[in-house]
């Protein structure tokens, strides 16, 4: 297996959270994609043994689900919505400008591995539309310029950190509500950046 | 026209901590949990959410009260919270998730102790992941005060509440491709009957799947009474509602109020009317699964069963506004496209047929129509909902084909003359 020990035990940790192990495999399938950046042949077996059901159940899942990607990302991924909101507030312009600055078709990653371009279905955003997600972290009011902004900053100062906070301030507008509290939280891959992590079980 | 704030109030007073413990229990939080744990009963709170006449708030509207009343008897029982909120146009469980995180929470404490469930899990989208980032604090906040696990508030009631990150498909919103997701399986939805959560749920047990917004009014129904709930809103409609406005309206957002007034008083008084003064042409009342409006239904009572009456459903709450300078068959075409990108794949005429139907308005918004065009449009539809009526037909195991037919029966309806001007040779058959 070629998991190193740290992520193996958050793996044994992760299962035990659920009466069933097969369970795991969502959060499993997270961790192997914020491990390699996308789900590595390599992934799905340390998955399948870790969990006990064959390597091609552990596929049958993995591919069923847009976020655990089947080739490798880019550091960034960003993901543009365009569905109803966003696309009658154009976000048609910001697909077509941020596919213009970084040369990428959807679900394209340009050959240093810094962008992974695609243009994705509602995200929950709509009040703030249109909306981009930098690794699942939402700018929500965003212009076509501002878009093409955000990747230039992204790609000139290269953040290990994507924080939602600080992009909306530098790169949003309009939000789909206050988002009051001061967050400096973000993600660090191509994964949602969160873990189940301290949960304590009494059962079982 | 004006708010009436009871879920919304705690993240309203408290703007820049309000998911925080301290903050929650600062203004009577977990009074209400603590209060049923130690003196109430279960036979008690589901009294009084009968009498609320809570309605559910993910898109069916089903009685909250009567679904917890059919969950069978098992020593191993399960709730699920459904915060897989990915209807487009709607966003109102992620401020509930990411403001006031303690408050499904307790909600959810209530919720299993009227039903005695001691595992509870929160299913959230995989793109809401500062929503969950949020709701794990609290969660491990609330173990920490001893809030979950053994004994709560000193009680001899445990639970426990694990949270649940999603991977991008708008298919696990559907509570039975949820629990398959939640298994570890492809979130693909299963027949019912046999598989009705309550009864053959998450592993095989009873289950309650509830959304986010209904567990999180429970607090507060708890602490004021069923009956004052009852009070609120109109009959068959009661209670607050979040709705979220979006589209090209002035003010968009979250807005929570009491059902019964019209469309057009709300978009004109909290929405502030359509943005640049332009006239409405068509909107969307209940998410993108439902049939459209036209800028002259604008007078359409905000109720369940009164968008029901009218030929479509208020369902998650969204509304989406749209203006005269809208072009309709690529708005159609969007919500269809989404559909049939989030198609399971499981059911012939959905996976085939939104593939069809996205590439069939796809001909015709971009000039390349045929004559025949509009009558392959609505076959393709009769053989995903036969018939084309309202409630939909099906031929398909949940009603998500059903729901890419909706926006082309609202524009083969109301807007026909603008899909026939798109096709060029205006020779119609």
């Amino acid at each position: 297996m070629s998991w190193d020990d740290k992520l193996l035990k958050q793996a044994k940790k992760i299962i035990k959270l659920y009466p069933q192990k097969r369970s795991a495999i969502g959060p499993l399938l997270h961790l192997a994609q914020s491990k390699d950046g996308y789900i590595s042949d390599d992934s799905i077996a340390v998955i399948s043994e870790l969990v006990g059901i064959t390597e091609v159940q552990v596929k049958s899942v993995s591919t069923f689900y847009s976020m655990y990607k089947q080739e490798p990302t880019g550091k960034y991924l960003l993901s543009v919505c365009k569905s109803i909101s966003c696309e009658i507030n154009n976000s048609s312009e910001v697909i077509n400008k941020v596919q213009e600055f970084t040369g990428l078709n959807n679900n394209e990653t340009d050959e240093e591995k810094l962008f992974t371009f695609e243009a994705v279905e509602c995200i929950g955003a709509c009040g703030g539309a249109p909306a981009v997600q930098v690794n699942y972290e939402t700018v929500e009011g965003v212009t076509s310029e501002n878009a093409v902004n955000l990747c230039k900053w992204l790609k000139e100062t290269k953040p290990e950190v994507v924080v939602a906070d600080e992009m909306q301030e530098n790169f949003g507008g309009i939000k789909s509500f206050d988002w009051a509290i001061q967050d400096s939280s973000g993600a660090t891959s191509t994964a949602p950046g969160f873990q189940t992590l301290k949960t304590t079980k009494v059962k079982k | 026209m004006k708010e009436t704030i009871l879920l919304t109030k705690h993240m309203r007073e408290n703007l820049e901590d309000s998911h925080l413990i301290d903050s929650y229990e600062k203004n009577n939080g977990y009074f209400t949990a603590k209060k049923t744990l130690l003196e109430s009963s279960p036979e008690k709170i589901l009294e009084e959410i009968k009498a609320s006449n809570i309605r559910g708030r993910g898109g069916a509207g089903f009685p909250t009260g009567v679904k917890w009343g059919f969950l069978a008897e098992d020593e191993d029982r399960y709730l699920v919270i459904n915060a897989d909120e990915s209807e487009p146009g709607t966003f109102k469980d992620r401020i509930l998730l990411e403001r006031d995180p303690h408050q499904l929470i307790e909600g959810m404490i209530i919720t299993c102790f009227s039903a005695n469930i001691k595992e509870a899990f929160i299913y959230i989208r995989g793109e809401y992941a500062k929503p969950a980032r949020r709701v794990q604090q609290a969660v491990e906040q609330a173990y920490q005060k001893g809030y979950l696990g053994k004994n709560i508030f000193g009680s001899e009631i445990d639970l426990d509440i694990v949270v649940h990150l999603g991977a991008g498909a708008y298919i696990c919103g559907e509570e039975t491709a949820l629990l398959n997701s939640l298994e570890g399986r492809r979130g693909e939805p299963r027949l019912k009957p046999p598989y009705f959560p309550a009864v053959k749920g998450l592993y095989m047990k009873p289950t309650l799947v509830n959304n986010v917004e209904t567990i999180s009014s429970v607090p507060w129904i708890i602490e004021n009474g069923g009956e004052e709930y009852n009070k609120l809103g109109v009959e068959g409609s009661t209670g607050t509602r979040i709705f979220s406005l979006s589209g090209h309206i002035n003010n968009p957002g979250n807005y929570e109020i009491e059902m019964g007034s019209s469309f057009g008083e709300f978009v004109e008084t909290l929405g502030g009317g359509i943005r640049n003064n332009k006239k409405v042409k068509a909107y969307i009342p209940g998410g993108a699964s439902a049939p459209w409006f036209r800028g002259d239904q604008l007078d359409i009572k905000m109720t369940i069963d009164d968008v029901a009456n009218n030929n479509s459903m208020l369902g998650s709450g969204a509304v989406v506004m749209m203006d005269e300078d809208t072009n309709l068959v690529s708005a159609a075409k969007s919500i269809v496209s989404f559909f049939a990108h989030e198609s399971c794949g499981q059911c012939t005429p959905c996976r085939e047929g939104t593939t069809w139907l996205e590439m069939i308005l796809d001909r015709i918004a971009s000039g390349r129509g045929r004559t025949s065009d509009i009558n392959l449009l609505l076959d393709v539809c009769d053989n995903i909902s036969p018939g084309l009526s309202w409630p939909p037909k099906m031929t398909t195991i949940c009603p998500l084909g059903p729901s890419a037919v909706s926006p082309i029966t609202s524009l083969m309806n109301d807007f026909r003359d603008e899909v026939e001007s798109l096709i060029p040779t205006k020779v119609f058959l």
